[in-house]
């Protein structure tokens, strides 16, 4: 009776993680195949078990440039988008935190109000903003700033837009959550040993706000790393990126090991992270 | 000359304040306790010496210079706070050598300093432990010694030993008052314990709403307090309500006596204080009965409870005319009289102080 609260998680996480974790898994060594679904299992049942797994789309992926850079591109929009949520959020936390108690619940409530609307349309909004007849560029040219209209959208710039504008809550929480434990006589004993106030920043602030710097961090580059979203209706085209590419060998080549072996890979490289994460966590 | 000099300090939070036309003079290599309860302003006025308040009116002087507009890192004074405030991502060392660091010591006189400094508190071999991993014992001497480090002419010290254990408080007193001496730093302590003030400090000063309403010696403070307040907080003291008699008495119709001081009383008066051990109790003689009074400075009463407090017991003894009198009964003398004793009651001219509000 006393396991019974642990074996709703349990079952869970077995049936919605766990057993899909499997297919991913057993997907990513199968071997392509023409027909319905598109694959061969790797195991099977001839007279006795049969185990022959295909490590080609895992090969595949580390012999073709193509992957590799995808997800090279991949962690460098995931860590300037994290890079700039966190040079947005912290002055954002910092002012929730030193606002008047009063204040800080409505403040932080509008730092969670656009989760109130749905994501596509707070995404598709961008487009109405910034495409060629949009808000910006038709101010642009009612001002007479501008002849011909900016190419706004489909560039890196609408990448980040969208980007930051989604992930920067998941900043400004952790952040918060750090700098409003913050002792405020720590700063004060700083100023009394002679610190000026950018010293005291420098020197207490910072480093004490650190361990949520580093949350915050994680917290928008994790789920960054996999964006397809936000790319596909913002960015570049020629933007490369794991979940594009992983969109296109599954439905466009329709090669299910290889995007399976992608997903297993985008995984196996964002457990480090995570494991870190949880590391400094257990540590305070 | 004054090392610092408090002038016409006044501070207000909204309406109340918080600290009203306060004026103050600390002299060079004196410990002041500022003594106080909660709301009585001491933390305050020790913000606004620090420079964490700004105040409303009134002027701050240290060694002749204006402090009062300057920030706090601009201010050549250090504190203690009352929660240490230990930096705790720092080691021992490096919340020592904070402020030499802010200053541009150079390293090697730096070391050299906390070297000394960690010596002169106790705590050698400290200086690589982190603040969570220290009593708070030794807490406390951290950051005594990073608020003495850069050896500052006035060290502030918010409830120095409010946080530590009893057995630990009276020791770190005495520390305190040598470490006080051997750097001829002036200290100011803010505490709401009186046996603190009375015990480490020079002169005490009392506040009370804001206000200063008694400074002097320990000594002084404590056997002739100036106002009603000061008389309650300091020690329990009696509080005697009375009418002036015209000639320099104060007739006390609640313990059915003249009080008489060793001189005439200044007019106007109507309370005094008397200490509860300075009264003496006897047994009554076998000719008076309750309510006779046997001339000036005696009275007669019923014990109606007994409070053992260690060395010596507190007696409650209601008098005929309805006053209740604390009245000090040493261990010396025998055991104290049980509840429903008649008691004989005299105390010296000397034991009466004045009170003037």
């Amino acid at each position: 009776m006393r396991r019974l609260p642990l074996l709703l998680p349990a079952l869970w996480l077995a049936v919605f993680v766990a057993a899909p974790l499997l297919v991913v898994l057993a997907l990513s060594v199968a071997r392509p195949d023409a027909g319905v679904p598109p694959f061969a299992l790797p195991f099977g049942w001839n007279g006795g078990p049969v185990w022959r797994p295909n490590w080609e789309p895992f090969s595949l992926l580390v012999a073709d440039g193509y992957y590799l850079s995808a997800f090279l591109q991949s962690a460098w929009v995931a860590g300037a988008t994290a890079g700039l949520c966190l040079l947005l959020g912290f002055p954002m936390a910092l002012g929730i935190s030193r606002a008047a108690p009063r204040w800080r619940g409505p403040l932080l409530m509008a730092v969670l109000l656009p989760f109130w609307t749905g994501f596509l349309p707070r995404i598709g909004a961008w487009t109405g903003i910034l495409r060629d007849e949009g808000w910006v560029n038709g101010l642009l040219r009612g001002l007479g700033w501008a002849d011909a209209p900016l190419p706004l959208l489909y560039s890196n710039t609408a990448l980040f837009l969208g980007m930051v504008h989604a992930y920067l809550p998941f900043a400004v929480l952790p952040l918060y959550a750090s700098l409003s434990r913050l002792d405020l006589t720590l700063e004060d004993a700083a100023a009394d040993l002679g610190a000026t106030p950018a010293v005291v920043f420098r020197t207490v602030t910072l480093p004490l706000a650190a361990p949520g710097a580093l949350a915050a961090f994680l917290l928008v580059f994790i789920p960054a790393a996999g964006e397809y979203v936000i790319p596909e209706l913002l960015g570049p085209p020629e933007a490369l990126l794991v979940g594009r590419v992983l969109w296109q060998e599954f439905f466009q080549n329709r090669d299910w090991p290889v995007a399976a072996a992608l997903a297993v890979a985008l995984l196996a490289l964002l457990i480090l992270p995570i494991r870190l994460f949880q590391r400094l966590e257990s540590r305070r | 000359m004054a090392l610092l000099a408090i002038a016409g300090l006044t501070k207000r939070f909204g309406a109340v304040p918080a600290v009203l036309d306060l004026d103050l003079d600390v002299a060079p290599g004196e410990f002041l306790a500022l003594l106080g309860g909660s709301g009585s302003g001491k933390s305050t006025l020790l913000r606004l010496i620090a420079g964490f308040e700004t105040p409303d009116e009134g002027r701050i002087l240290l060694e002749g210079g204006d402090l009062t507009a300057l920030p706090p890192h601009r201010r050549p004074l250090n504190m203690m706070f009352q929660s240490y405030a230990l930096f705790p991502h720092l080691s021992v060392w490096d919340n020592i050598a904070y402020g030499l660091k802010r200053d541009g010591v150079p390293r090697t006189k730096r070391d050299a300093r906390v070297a000394e400094i960690l010596a002169m508190v106790g705590l050698d071999g400290f200086g690589t432990r982190m603040p969570d991993r220290l009593s708070g014992g030794q807490r406390q001497r951290v950051a005594l010694a990073r608020a003495l480090v850069k050896r500052p002419r006035l060290l502030l010290l918010d409830e120095p030993l409010g946080a530590l254990d009893a057995n630990l408080r009276e020791r770190t007193g005495f520390e305190l008052r040598a470490l006080q001496r051997c750097t001829g730093a002036s200290f100011i302590m803010v505490t709401h314990d009186q046996q603190e003030a009375l015990a480490l400090a020079d002169r005490v000063a009392v506040l009370e709403q804001g206000r200063l309403v008694q400074l002097g010696s320990p000594r002084a403070v404590y056997e002739r307090p100036a106002t009603r307040f000061v008389a309650g907080f300091l020690g329990a003291a009696n509080v005697l309500d009375g009418v002036p008699d015209g000639t320099g008495g104060l007739d006390c119709p609640g313990l059915a006596t003249t009080l008489r001081a060793a001189s005439p009383l200044p007019p106007g008066t109507t309370a005094c204080a008397l200490r509860p051990e300075r009264i003496a109790a006897r047994a009554p003689g076998p000719n008076s009965g309750p309510g006779t009074a046997l001339g000036p400075n005696t009275a007669s009463g019923v014990v109606e409870d007994v409070a053992f407090r260690g060395g010596n017991s507190l007696l409650l003894v209601r008098a005929p005319g309805g006053t209740l009198l604390r009245v000090g009964h040493a261990e010396e003398d025998g055991p104290p009289p049980p509840p429903g004793t008649l008691l004989q009651l005299a105390w010296e001219d000397a034991a009466i102080v004045p009170l003037s509000g």
